[in-house]
């Protein structure tokens, strides 16, 4: 299942050098407000040092308010008859809300494209299980089993567009601009580990989940280990899926508190936990000791988005800080930004059109989440102690 | 007379009369009677020689060597020297054949071949010397998740619900496997726990029961349950990091346990709580457990004898069907589960198990780490592995494969001057390791062999951390079941796929 | 009921009542034990267990000079651990009662299950009645430890089996419902009698051939008379806590069951250099 992509690489990747990397950006408007996708495009292709051509992806979050009840399923298809077999095991299995091509740039501006899809779909019904597991297990299956179909997104009122190509192909491919959405995240993509195929570019997604990821998680087996310990299955050969599913399983299933799961993935050192008070120990040793197979390992920074409860933005890089993330705050405190340059904050600026204003860039502290809420604001700023902000009592002690 | 068939000897020992100070040292020393002074000169008993080269140590004038015999038995492919030896001693004894050690059989080592992977380029390597790697494990049951809970009113107020479950700290992924004063000596027993102290690792007490002078060290050791039930009592419950019920050993499973009783001297009798002179014979399955309902009422009832205050596990042999049974204990509650391979140690076994019975650590670690994941239960256990980890590089790939600690036994002997010598089971230990006899456990210098197990295990944890740092890992925990890690190099595919391991260049 | 026995020592004791079931639900082990665990910690010293239903690992592992009553049946493990504390049951026991025991005292009054005392160093198992298999099965004795094993009635397979010390006797008595007393007419004892035994002995109350239910290792002596003088006062301990006439224990003769030797499978290794 790959698709090759016959763009040529631009000048200054021809020579030798060995750019280890990807870009990652984001941002959420804590009011609400829907950008089109114009903003983020503009942030991520500055960082085209980053890239090499190989796979790009945008989420939006709010996109489909009209069939913001649905789950929506954005599928890549190899052909027709893939495409039938899975619409009819999803017509079987629940509600077709409705079902279409997702719009793209034709004549098509990337080469060999696979069939692109949505459908807002809902499952039947059943008594053991939760719409929201039925639809993970949908997602699995499809991955696993069903040949030539792939699930890209499968969340509410959100979506993810990405294939193989530059980040400003991927985007005029799917005419990102023209989507409108409260938050959006986007990567480009310097692949090393997994061939340049449309389904292994970020984003990666389960349900409200979804994940850009710079670096590469050296913990990959024991995390994939873990997740399959759990009925996820990790079929992606890549080390930005386990990050998704970690955070569904966390988050949405053990229904940790994110400032809590962020801990989990990226846990402060012994030494340090050792110097804090007896609460935070015990609380942060049991939390190492559980979740010791969740823990992430090697150089990342991520940006995360999700909307299962709450939307949420949250950006966090590994404890040793390898890989890069900064973060920014509109004048008027409403809009939120991370990504891997603050060239992509200085973009927005320079833009003779809108001229974007920051009260603050900053960067966050290595191993520390940084937590933006709709509705609520900057939750955490990514420079807190690991519990500061957070009243914490243990009951089981 | 009749004719020996103990010749041709295994060993020759060759004194070189010139350097021969006749200081008649190596007499002395020599505990197996192989050596004597005939008035004139040293004269050599070959047939009694077990090369374990202690007069060798011993000499001043640096005047013997110990070689191998080469006079020459016809040679045969099929029956093999050992073989006719076994033929030749059972026909002279009629007994049950005993060794020592591990399965000294040359089969084919699978942790050999099994290569590990480094970065380079897309992730960094970290320098273990400049930043932190870290090796701390927590021993004993995790629970599946943990419940936190958020206020309603002030989502900042967030309160750890579980149940915390009883666990400890320990700062290397390194357990020193069972060994019961009697089958060694107090000196070597001391010397380890002190060391397991003082790196904070963890010893096994064995099933002898544990000395009164052990009982500072009882936060490094855990003690063992087994069959006989020696020396437990409420001490021996409660001065300890942890308890393990020893349903079987890699050396020999399916059998018991027997210490005979010109070994169990006064010391022997007050630390098993039996009489001196009897033999210390374990039954060969707890009469308690007959089935895996038992063995849950076992683990019940020690969780109730020590008020739930320590992780309570079960150790069984590595053999044909260990997942499904290690599924059964891990169920049954057991905290931790150790798996002893078939080339595990021992101080006394039937040659017959010892050599034919079980299966490798490595394949046992990945079926046994695989089923637990299928069932949803691995990651609330602590697996411990041995037999045999043999140095780093065992224990580092035994990790990747699924273990969470290393159980090491026969290294830290062979670190205190054990020459692998396997006669163990005669009490008569030249380095005052395997043995009860005064004037030969006084060999064993306590402070100078604690610090070769600390000296030893340090350099094990410094290389664990190079080969962490190696591949980009900063803790040990992200290394365990990271079987991505490892690539196999062997000539059967089928172990790889066992294993769960890609071929090299996969 | 053996209430009369402990009736005296009531006033010195701090007693308090436990109820098993409260509401007619049977506690699980954990909370029954908790509880037990708190009313010593209180300083209870003398606990009463009433409508105890199956619950395992009573007293285990307890400590000291206490008393426990239990009306009802105790589940299995019942006083696993045990160093000191005495404990009454009126009515059956299940398995493996007085596990690895080191000290105290079990009294039974009916039937005990299978391997009761396993591997028991100290302490006194009285059971009114019979028991099932692998009784006694690795009970030893050191220094001042021995443990002793009374069974008014039968006992079945692999008595004391692995006996590493300690004493067994089996009297061989039937008690009717009606509370009469008669001879029991089925074997004292099963099969593989004794197997592996090294040292302490078995004694049973029997004119029956026990030769040909020896286990290995295990030989039939005549009783020696200052044996049967030793075994005298557990004998009338057992009769007056049970309310059995003493007269009719001597009403047949003892057989006593010892090791060959204490080294039972020594010759079965060997060590030459292979
Ligand atoms: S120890 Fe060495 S020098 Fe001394 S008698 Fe023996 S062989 Fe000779
Ligand atoms: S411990 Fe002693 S007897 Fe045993 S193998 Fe080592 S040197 Fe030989």
């Amino acid at each position: 299942m790959y698709w090759k992509n016959y763009t040529i690489l631009p000048e200054q990747f021809r020579n030798e050098r060995v750019f280890d990397g990807c870009g990652i950006s984001g941002y959420i408007n804590i009011d609400g407000k829907r950008d089109y996708g114009t903003k983020v495009i503009d942030m991520l292709c500055i960082l085209h040092d980053r890239e090499n051509g190989l796979g790009a992806g945008f989420a939006g979050y709010g996109i489909y308010p009209d069939y913001k009840d649905y789950y929506a399923l954005h599928f890549l298809f190899d052909n027709d008859p893939s495409k039938e077999k899975v619409l009819k095991h999803l017509e079987e299995t629940g509600y077709i809300i409705q079902s279409e091509a997702i719009p793209t740039k034709t004549p098509s501006n990337v080469d060999h494209p696979p069939i692109t899809w949505r459908v807002f779909y809902e499952p039947k019904e059943a008594k053991s299980i939760s719409t929201d597991d039925q639809i993970v297990n949908l997602v699995m299956q499809v991955n696993e089993r069903f040949d030539g179909a792939f699930i890209m997104s499968s969340g509410k009122n959100m979506g993810v567009f990405k294939g193989n190509g530059w980040s400003h192909e991927i985007a005029n491919y799917y005419k990102i601009a023209d989507y409108k959405a409260y938050m959006w995240l986007a990567h480009s993509r310097f692949p090393t580990n997994t061939p340049g195929w449309w389904g292994g570019a970020h984003p990666f997604n389960l349900l409200g989940t979804s994940v850009v990821h710079n670096g590469e998680i050296t913990s990959y087996g024991t995390n994939m280990r873990y997740l399959e310990s759990f009925g996820y299955k990790c079929t992606l050969f890549t080390d930005t899926e386990v990050i998704a599913y970690l955070f569904d399983l966390l988050v949405r299933k053990h229904k940790m508190p994110i400032p809590i799961a962020s801990l989990a993935l990226a846990p402060p050192l012994f030494d340090e936990i050792y110097r804090m008070e007896k609460k935070h120990q015990i609380a942060l040793k049991n939390i190492r000791a559980t979740y010791r197979s969740a823990m992430l390992n090697g150089p990342f920074s991520v940006v995360v988005g999700y909307n299962d409860t709450i939307p949420t933005m949250i950006g966090l890089s590994d404890r040793k800080k390898l890989r890069p993330l900064v973060a920014a705050i509109s004048e008027d405190e409403n809009t939120i930004y991370l990504s891997s340059e603050e060239a992509s904050f200085k973009r927005l600026m320079i833009d003779d059109i809108s001229s974007y204003k920051f009260r603050e860039i900053w960067h966050p502290k290595s191993g520390t989440a940084i937590i933006a809420r709709l509705g609520d604001g900057l939750l955490r700023n990514g420079l807190e102690k690991p519990f500061e902000k957070l009243k914490l009592s243990v009951i089981g002690a | 007379m009749s004719i020996s068939h103990t010749i041709p000897t295994y060993f020759r020992v060759n004194i070189d009369r010139d350097y021969c100070k006749k200081c008649k040292r190596c007499v002395t020393h020599c505990s197996y009677g192989a050596l004597s002074f005939n008035g004139e000169r040293i004269v050599a008993d070959d047939s009694l020689c077990v090369a374990c080269q202690r007069c060798v140590a011993m000499c001043p004038g640096k005047a013997i060597r110990v070689v191998q015999n080469e006079s020459y038995l016809p040679p045969h492919g099929n029956y093999t020297r050992r073989i006719r030896n076994i033929i030749w001693a059972q026909s002279g004894n009629g007994g049950v054949l005993l060794s020592a050690t591990g399965n000294d059989r040359p089969i084919r080592v699978i942790f050999d071949d099994l290569l590990l992977d480094a970065c380079q380029v897309t992730n960094p390597a970290i320098d273990p010397l400049r930043e932190t790697i870290e090796t701390k494990i927590f021993f004993g049951r995790k629970p599946q998740k943990l419940e936190f809970t958020i206020d309603e009113k002030d989502p900042t107020e967030i309160s750890l619900k579980t149940k915390l479950m009883p666990h400890f700290e320990i700062d290397m992924p390194i357990m020193v496997g069972h060994m019961s004063l009697g089958s060694i000596s107090y000196n070597a027993c001391m010397a380890i726990y002190q060391a397991s102290k003082e790196l904070n690792i963890l010893a096994g007490s064995g099933e002898g029961g544990l000395h009164p002078d052990f009982y500072e060290y009882g936060d490094n050791i855990i003690t063992e349950v087994a069959s006989g039930r020696f020396g437990v009592d409420i001490n021996y419950l409660n001065k300890t990091a942890g308890i393990e019920i020893k349903l079987g050993q890699g050396a020999k499973p399916g059998h018991g346990g027997h210490l005979p009783g010109e070994k169990v001297n006064n010391m022997i009798s007050q630390t098993r709580m039996i009489p001196k002179g009897s033999d210390a014979l374990s039954p060969y399955p707890h009469h308690d457990i007959y089935s895996i309902e038992d063995l849950a009422q076992l683990i019940a009832a020690l969780k109730e004898a020590t008020r739930y205050r320590v992780p309570i596990g079960v150790k069984i042999a590595a053999v044909h069907n260990s997942a499904p049974i290690a599924v059964g204990i891990v169920r049954g509650g057991a905290d931790f589960l150790t798996i002893d391979g078939f080339r595990g140690g021992t101080g006394a076994a039937p040659r017959i198990i010892r050599d034919h019975a079980g299966i490798p650590i490595e394949l046992a670690i990945a079926s046994v780490d695989q089923r637990l994941r299928q069932e949803g239960l691995r990651d609330q256990v602590t697996l411990v592995a041995g037999g045999s980890i043999r140095y780093s590089a065992d224990l580092i790939k035994a990790i990747a494969l699924g273990a969470d600690v290393g159980m090491v036994g026969m290294p830290v002997l062979i670190a205190l001057g054990c020459r692998v010598c396997q006669q163990c089971f005669r009490g008569l230990c030249s380095w005052g390791i395997a043995t009860q006899q005064e004037y030969l456990v006084k060999r064993l210098d306590i402070d100078v062999a604690r610090n070769r197990i600390i000296n030893l295990f340090h350099s094990w944890n410094e290389e664990l951390k190079e080969v962490l740092g190696a591949m980009g890992i900063d803790s040990v925990e992200s290394l365990r079941s990271n079987r991505d890690r490892l690539r196999y190099i062997g000539p059967n595919p089928k172990i790889a796929e066992i294993l769960g391991v890609k071929h090299a260049g996969e | 009921m053996i209430e009369n026995l402990v009736l005296s020592e009531l006033e010195k004791r701090k007693a308090i009542e436990i109820d098993a079931a409260p509401d007619g639900i049977p506690l699980i082990y954990q909370d029954l034990n908790e509880s037990i665990h708190e009313a010593i910690r209180e300083g209870y010293d003398r606990i009463v267990l009433n409508n105890v239903c199956g619950q395992r690992f009573i007293a285990a592992s307890l400590q000291g000079d206490l008393e426990l009553i239990i009306n009802g049946l105790p589940g299995n493990d019942l006083g696993i651990f045990m160093d000191g504390p005495k404990i009454i049951v009126n009515g059956n026991c299940e398995d493996h009662a007085g596990n690895t025991m080191n000290d105290g005292a079990i009294m039974v009054d009916g039937d005990g299950g299978d391997v009761i005392g396993l591997s028991a160093r100290g302490g006194k198992i009285y059971v009114k009645a019979d028991v099932g298999y692998r009784v006694g099965i690795h009970i030893k004795e050191y220094e001042n430890k021995y443990p002793v094993l009374i069974f008014g009635g039968i006992a079945r397979d692999f008595l004391g089996e692995y006996m590493a010390g300690g004493l067994i006797i089996a009297l061989g008595l039937k008690f009717l419902p009606d509370g009469s007393i008669i001879e029991n007419e089925q074997s004292i004892c099963g099969g593989e009698l004794g197997t592996g035994i090294h040292r302490g002995k078995i004694i049973l109350r029997t004119e029956e051939d026990l030769e040909p239910k020896l286990g290995v290792g295990a030989k039939l002596f005549e009783i020696a008379p200052n044996t049967r003088k030793e075994i005298e006062p557990f004998l009338r301990e057992f009769c007056e806590i049970f309310n059995i006439p003493y007269e009719m224990i001597g009403k047949k003769p003892f057989k006593v069951i010892k090791p060959i030797s204490k080294r039972p499978f020594g010759g079965n290794y060997c060590g030459q250099i292979v």
